[in-house]
């Protein structure tokens, strides 16, 4: 089974199926990270690029160790040690670097649509690894394979994600992927970070977090990012916490089945309170772990990996 | 683009749209020394007369395009007087008002006599320029207004940018009153801007920085009452927004001295293109929803919006050719303007052709104080003949400008331009 598309740009181009196809790609690779070796020659040979316009460290590794689990080479580039503070645009650095011979090139820029503007002029495959408020496919395929592994499977799930919608480019992945997993999804926040018209998604709005939270399966947490604070996006804090954050308070009214997802990093003591990483349902950790399986997934299948390779090792 | 003298010109077998009477008749046009002499069925042509062929052709007076941008002087790598006048030209418009936000600004009567004499020297469309309403743009303090006029300024704007302070709007149009200029408005609430994508449906899909159609509204509204306060003139720039359709037609209906324009692509386009992240879609203010867009039409059906303008802004393909967010907004639109409000419009059956080419000819003649258009004897020949049965395609090759930042490239167009008569010269295309 391949993908229609050469590149992952989001999750808007991918239907139900080969949102499966890669998650079910990732659970045989989840496999392989726990062997001994957790090491197959899939992809030997191969190069990628991870091309990251923005800090990101779990992102980045989580990629490079994907790569390097399939024995792809990959190498980093950062904003901070380029040419781009002298000018260069985007369109430049990509063609350098292509010019180097890579097969793949990842992605993370503050601008929306700047993987599928990089795609229109590299031959190699992109993969967005998050651009602006836009997209980041391979989070939310990391937190269906999570939801997955826990829950069995999304269909009918009821699915809360909670805070900066407006700004998120998780909370699109997310609900781009869950609803195109059968789940129902609603998102809960200040009306000020809910963005027009979310309702196209298919999800349901609250305001309040206690009118609903009470409702669901799936709590996904979304990080408050610093700028917001300062930009009257809420008055405090303080008052955020108290209507938006998951207090343990919360977490422990809720039934035990009900789990939670963190895109990370977490602002522990805002979003969530610093002791809800001691309960099991908070999956942050497992998440991070099933990110790697999912982005070797999505190289294994957009590099056109040998398929019979993977049961090497 | 090359002009031939034509000392004695007869525009046989064509039909005459007079957009001041709103009609249309079959006639010939003769002009001698750069006049027109004779308006009639028939003209037989003497010797010495050179005929243009007209037959199923149009011809009507030239356009003036009263919102564009020529780049000239401090980016002239983008566009040049000389380049712009000329992709004016090739667009049916014989005059053009650039606005003032050049590097350096045009906020003085040299700077205004700059621009004119650029014009003037390269031949192409005439050059009425914009100035400043504010020194430097900053919206702070009143630019020498009364010097610029005496210089050719024909209007007043910090196009661009929007005059935020409320008290300096109202100096402005109180002021200008004394020349009876229009104020031009580029209506845009800064605080409520975050980037170039219409805040809605779309810019939530793509997580592209927005801005509110209100962030125009509300500028328009404010604006319009302070018209009414001062009993200034005021016309609101690029149109692109439902609410501010409303707004101006409620000015209208107290008697506010307001006019408005509106650009093809606002007629044209939709907030549905960005889906590319293609920035030939990026403008300011942003393609709006579809709402927004039939909301502009029945504006230019019911008058309320009176001017169709181009806001031509060039810009090279190295700058356009980027990130959404870091291209700059605005793509030219000259050499397509009459054949996208030609279709749109009047095959669309929103304006008859006469009313269609009076928003391009006498109603931005009549806001802008400039002489009459008509295709009378005794006038100056400024015409434009017009093959509206013409299907062509937009090329890079054929275009003009130095610039080629337009998302209608490579579409196919109706109706066209066919050769323009500048006095003497003829100018075929």
């Amino acid at each position: 089974m391949k993908l229609r598309s050469r590149h992952l740009l989001g999750i808007e181009g991918l239907d139900r199926s080969e949102i499966l196809t890669i998650l079910d790609q990732a659970r045989t690779f989840r496999e392989v990270l726990d062997r001994t070796i957790p090491i197959v020659p899939a992809l030997r040979g191969r190069t990628v690029v991870n091309l990251f316009f923005e800090s990101s460290t779990r992102t980045a590794t989580s990629f490079s160790l994907a790569a390097s689990r399939l024995s792809c080479g990959c190498v980093n580039f950062s904003k901070a040690t380029s040419s781009v503070s002298k000018g260069e645009t985007l369109l430049d650095t990509a063609r350098n670097i292509e010019a180097m011979g890579v097969d793949g090139i990842i992605i993370r820029h503050q601008s929306p649509g700047a993987p599928h503007f990089l795609s229109r002029h590299v031959k190699a495959f992109v993969v967005n690894a998050g651009d602006g408020a836009h997209e980041h496919p391979t989070q939310a395929l990391l937190d269906a394979h999570t939801l997955r592994e826990k829950l069995g499977s999304l269909d009918g799930k009821r699915v809360l994600i909670v805070g900066d919608i407006a700004h998120s480019r998780v909370a699109r992945s997310n609900l781009l992927c869950f609803t195109k997993l059968g789940a129902k999804v609603a998102v809960c926040g200040p009306p000020t970070m809910i963005p027009p018209d979310v309702e196209q998604y298919g999800c349901k709005v609250f305001y309040r977090l206690d009118r609903i939270l009470h409702e669901v399966d799936v709590v996904n947490m979304l990080r408050v990012q610093q700028e917001r604070i300062t930009s009257s996006s809420f008055p405090t804090v303080r008052e955020y916490r108290a209507l938006y954050g998951l207090t343990v308070e919360r977490l422990e009214k809720l039934a035990p089945e009900v789990v939670v997802t963190h895109p990370g990093p977490v602002n522990w003591g805002v979003e969530m309170d610093f002791d809800v990483a001691e309960f099991s349902r908070a999956l942050v950790l497992p998440q991070v772990t099933n990110g790697v399986a999912v982005r070797m997934a999505v190289l294994f299948l957009l590099a056109g990996g040998d398929a019979q390779a993977d049961k090497a090792g | 683009m090359k002009a031939e003298n034509k000392d004695r010109l007869l525009l046989r077998g064509g039909t005459v749209v007079d957009p001041q009477k709103q009609t249309t008749r079959r006639a010939d046009v003769l002009v001698v020394g750069g006049c027109i002499e004779k308006v009639e069925t028939s003209i037989p042509a003497a010797e010495g007369t050179e005929v243009l062929d007209c037959r199923g052709k149009h011809i009507a007076p030239g356009f003036v395009d009263m919102h564009c941008h020529l780049r000239e002087p401090g980016r002239e790598d983008e566009e040049t007087i000389a380049s712009g006048t000329a992709a004016a030209l090739a667009g049916g418009f014989t005059r053009v008002c650039p606005m003032p936000n050049t590097e350096p600004a045009v906020d003085t009567e040299a700077q205004v006599r700059y621009q004119t004499r650029r014009a003037v020297e390269a031949g192409f469309a005439r050059v009425h320029p914009v100035g400043c309403c504010t020194k430097a743009r900053h919206g702070k303090e009143l630019a020498e207004i009364g010097s610029m006029v005496e210089a050719g300024a024909v209007a007043f704007s910090d196009d661009g940018s929007p005059v935020s302070d409320a008290q300096v709007m109202r100096r402005v149009l109180e002021y200008c009153k004394a020349f009876d200029v229009p104020v031009i408005s580029h209506c845009e609430v800064r605080e409520l801007v975050e980037g170039y994508a219409n805040e809605g449906r779309v810019s939530t899909r793509l997580g592209l920085k927005a801005g509110p159609d209100v962030a125009e509204s509300a500028q328009a509204a404010r604006d319009v009452l302070l018209a009414e306060f001062t009993r200034a003139r005021l016309h609101i720039a690029h149109v692109s927004a439902r609410a501010t359709v409303d707004i101006v037609r409620w000015a209208k209906a107290r008697g506010v001295q307001v006019t408005a324009e509106t650009c093809p692509h606002y007629f044209t386009l939709t907030e549905d293109a960005l889906a590319s992240f293609d920035a030939n879609y990026k403008v300011n203010p942003p393609l709006r929803s579809g709402d927004d867009r039939r909301a502009v039409v029945a504006g230019l059906a019911d008058g309320t919006i009176d001017v169709i303008a181009t806001d031509h802004a060039p810009h090279l393909k190295g700058e356009k050719d980027a990130e959404f967010d870091a291209a700059p907004p605005g793509i030219i639109g000259f050499e397509t303007a009459f054949s996208l409000g030609y279709e749109k419009l009047v095959l669309g059956r929103v304006l008859s052709l006469a009313d269609y080419v009076a928003r391009l000819t006498v109603v931005p003649r009549r806001i802008l104080n400039l002489p009459a258009a008509a295709v009378t004897a005794g006038s100056e020949a400024e015409l434009v003949v017009l093959d509206l049965k013409a299907e062509w395609k937009y090329e890079p090759s054929g275009v003009l400008s130095l610039s080629r930042n337009s998302p209608f490239l490579g579409s196919t167009m109706r109706g066209r331009v066919s050769a323009v008569l500048l006095g003497e010269r003829l100018f075929r295309l």
